[in-house]
């Protein structure tokens, strides 16, 4: 993908499978927003070769539309409306789509549940507060009961409990509807909890597509280990956590209390890729992450 | 997966939830207080004005101003809301993001165009109640003849057809909701000063006749004098005439190059419309100073 005369995405090779979900990291301004509006249809790409659902997203079909569903990163539209009427009216195109193992629309009253606003099904929408207003953005997204949903940081500006009810909605989605989901965020400890898989983006490349657990156990960061004795806390860092902790056991034995051995998480191992990134060291960190194991 | 069969016609079912999302953007609008206020304002601009000059003789006629003004004030603020109208709101709609909902949703423009039309056509309902209703309480010698209505029904579809997609066109190329008062407003505001709605378009030098000729806002302005006022008035006007056939050829071949026109350039407005288009039109709302 090309701006003018700068490439902006240079090397991003993926395979999403059906089912899975897909958690889309880097910094920003390194091409998240463009490759997620690319494989939605909404921008064309200056070369290569992309399909989704079976479809290159640049001459897609209405009933390929009927068949994702799409929320970004601000929408401000329809302030005049209310849930309910809204939801009834976009739910509408989709109803030509329904088949037996998938019906189409979900039914507002069913989806007004699932996100939270049953209470606020019959206020205008321009009354919402900035979680409400997301809550109904992703119903929207999902009225159309997608196999696949694109979300653009779907959980920006959300209070801590409705970032765990919309993750509860995002694995009832992947659960029960077996929707596909590819999603960006800025939020790690959200990729942890709802990603398959996590692709990190960085300077226009996939440097990084593996579990969050696998990342994380690839960073090239000490492990940390925690312990009292006789009442003085200790902390070391280490490479080897459990050659380290079997000689302090050896040594004082009984008297080590409190123990916490801290591994590496997706956040660490993330932060040192866009580090060594930005450092200009890109294509060293990639191929790092890509060999060390 | 599976191609899943498509029922009958997805497009004919999406026009039909247009012509509903219209219907409910109009009542919507109606119980806005910003949408009243701005029918009340107009219509007592229009309807103060002919009440100062109640006794304003015209001219060449017997009747009194309101007579004449009346009819090429409702053609002026026709055309005025049928431009304006839909020009802010394409304009808005492309920045807060309803457009691009359109086009995630199968078939959802063709059912939001359906919805533009029936919300912007509904709206010259409560424009013209709003002038007319006082006008008849205020004034006589309005409507010459009751067959003149007629003539202002077909004159409106006309005027609709000729004026709504120039709204839709220049809603579809202006930058921002912020450039429709320079690419929308200013020319509608000259047209309106040289069109004849406020004093016979005899009195301007010929090159500005001809070029308020071009545009429809003269001949809605004509069409409505010539529903409203007796045939012995048609002395007013250029060549002695209502000129009906040069209206309906002038508003017919504006209708006809909106229809070809504007779907184009709907489809590019819609065709470039992405998230991050959005995202930086709601960076611009917020950065005055640039």
């Amino acid at each position: 993908m090309r701006y003018g005369d700068k490439d902006v995405l240079t090397g991003v090779d993926f395979v999403i499978h059906p089912g899975e979900v897909v958690c889309l990291l880097g910094p920003n301004g390194a091409g998240k927003t463009t490759t997620i509006e690319i494989l939605e249809g909404f921008r064309e790409r200056s070369a290569g070769d992309v399909r989704v659902l079976g479809q290159d997203p640049r001459r897609v079909s209405e009933a390929w539309r009927a068949r994702t569903g799409v929320v970004l990163q601000s929408w401000r539209d329809h302030p005049r409306w209310t849930p309910r009427t809204l939801l009834d009216q976009i739910g509408g195109y989709y109803a030509p789509y329904s088949t037996p193992d998938r019906t189409r629309p979900i039914p507002t009253d069913e989806l007004l549940d699932v996100v939270g606003l049953t209470e606020l099904a019959e206020q205008k929408i321009s009354t919402f507060s900035g979680g409400q207003r997301r809550r109904l953005d992703v119903a929207m997204g999902i009225v159309g009961r997608p196999e696949l949903l694109f979300l653009d940081e779907p959980t920006a500006g959300f209070d801590p409990q409705a970032r765990r009810e919309f993750h509860h909605v995002v694995h009832r989605l992947a659960d029960l509807e077996r929707t596909t989901v590819l999603l960006t965020t800025h939020d790690l400890d959200e990729a942890e909890k709802l990603a398959d898989r996590v692709l990190i983006l960085a300077g226009g490349r996939i440097v990084a597509d593996d579990t969050a657990e696998q990342l994380a156990l690839r960073a090239a960061v000490d492990v940390e280990v925690k312990w009292s004795r006789d009442g003085e806390r200790f902390v070391h860092a280490t490479q080897d956590a459990t050659a380290f902790l079997r000689r302090l056991l050896d040594e004082h034995g009984d008297a080590v209390v409190d123990l916490e051995v801290r591994r590496a998480s997706l956040e660490d191992a993330y932060l040192e890729l866009v580090q060594r990134h930005e450092a200009g060291q890109s294509d060293e960190a990639a191929r790092v992450f890509t060999e060390v194991l | 997966m599976t191609v899943q069969p498509v029922p009958s016609s997805p497009v004919l079912h999406a026009v039909r939830l247009g012509l509903r999302r219209g219907w409910t953007e109009f009542v919507q609008s109606l119980r806005s207080s910003q949408d009243q206020w701005f029918y009340l304002f107009t219509a007592f601009l229009a309807v103060g004005y002919l009440y100062l000059r109640r006794d304003t003789p015209v001219e060449g006629t017997d009747l009194m101003l309101p007579s004449v003004a009346l009819p090429s004030i409702l053609g002026g603020l026709l055309a005025f809301g049928l431009v304006i109208g839909p020009a802010y709101s394409l304009a808005m709609e492309k920045e807060d993001g309803t457009l691009l909902r359109a086009k995630a949703v199968p078939h959802g423009l063709v059912g939001y165009f359906a919805g533009q039309l029936v919300l912007h056509s509904s709206s010259i309902v409560p424009q013209m109640v709003a002038v007319l209703v006082p006008s008849f309480l205020l004034f006589d010698d309005l409507m010459a003849d009751p067959s003149g209505w007629f003539t202002v029904v077909w004159v409106l579809v006309l005027g609709l057809l000729a004026t709504l997609p120039i709204g839709m066109m220049i809603g579809a190329v202006v930058p921002n909701a912020q450039k429709v008062g320079m690419w929308g407003m200013l020319p509608v505001m000259v047209l309106a000063g040289i069109s004849g709605i406020f004093y016979p378009i005899q009195a301007l030098w010929g090159w500005v006749q001809v070029i308020a000729q071009i545009f429809p806002m003269y001949w809605l302005g004509l069409g409505m004098r010539s529903a409203f006022m007796p045939d012995s008035a048609a002395t007013v006007e250029i060549g002695d005439s209502w000129r009906t056939l040069e209206t309906v050829l002038a508003l017919g071949a504006w209708a006809v190059v909106g229809a070809l026109v504007a779907p184009a350039l709907l489809r590019r407005m819609a065709r470039r419309q992405s998230g991050s288009q959005v995202a930086a039109a709601r960076e611009a709302a917020t950065q005055w100073v640039k």
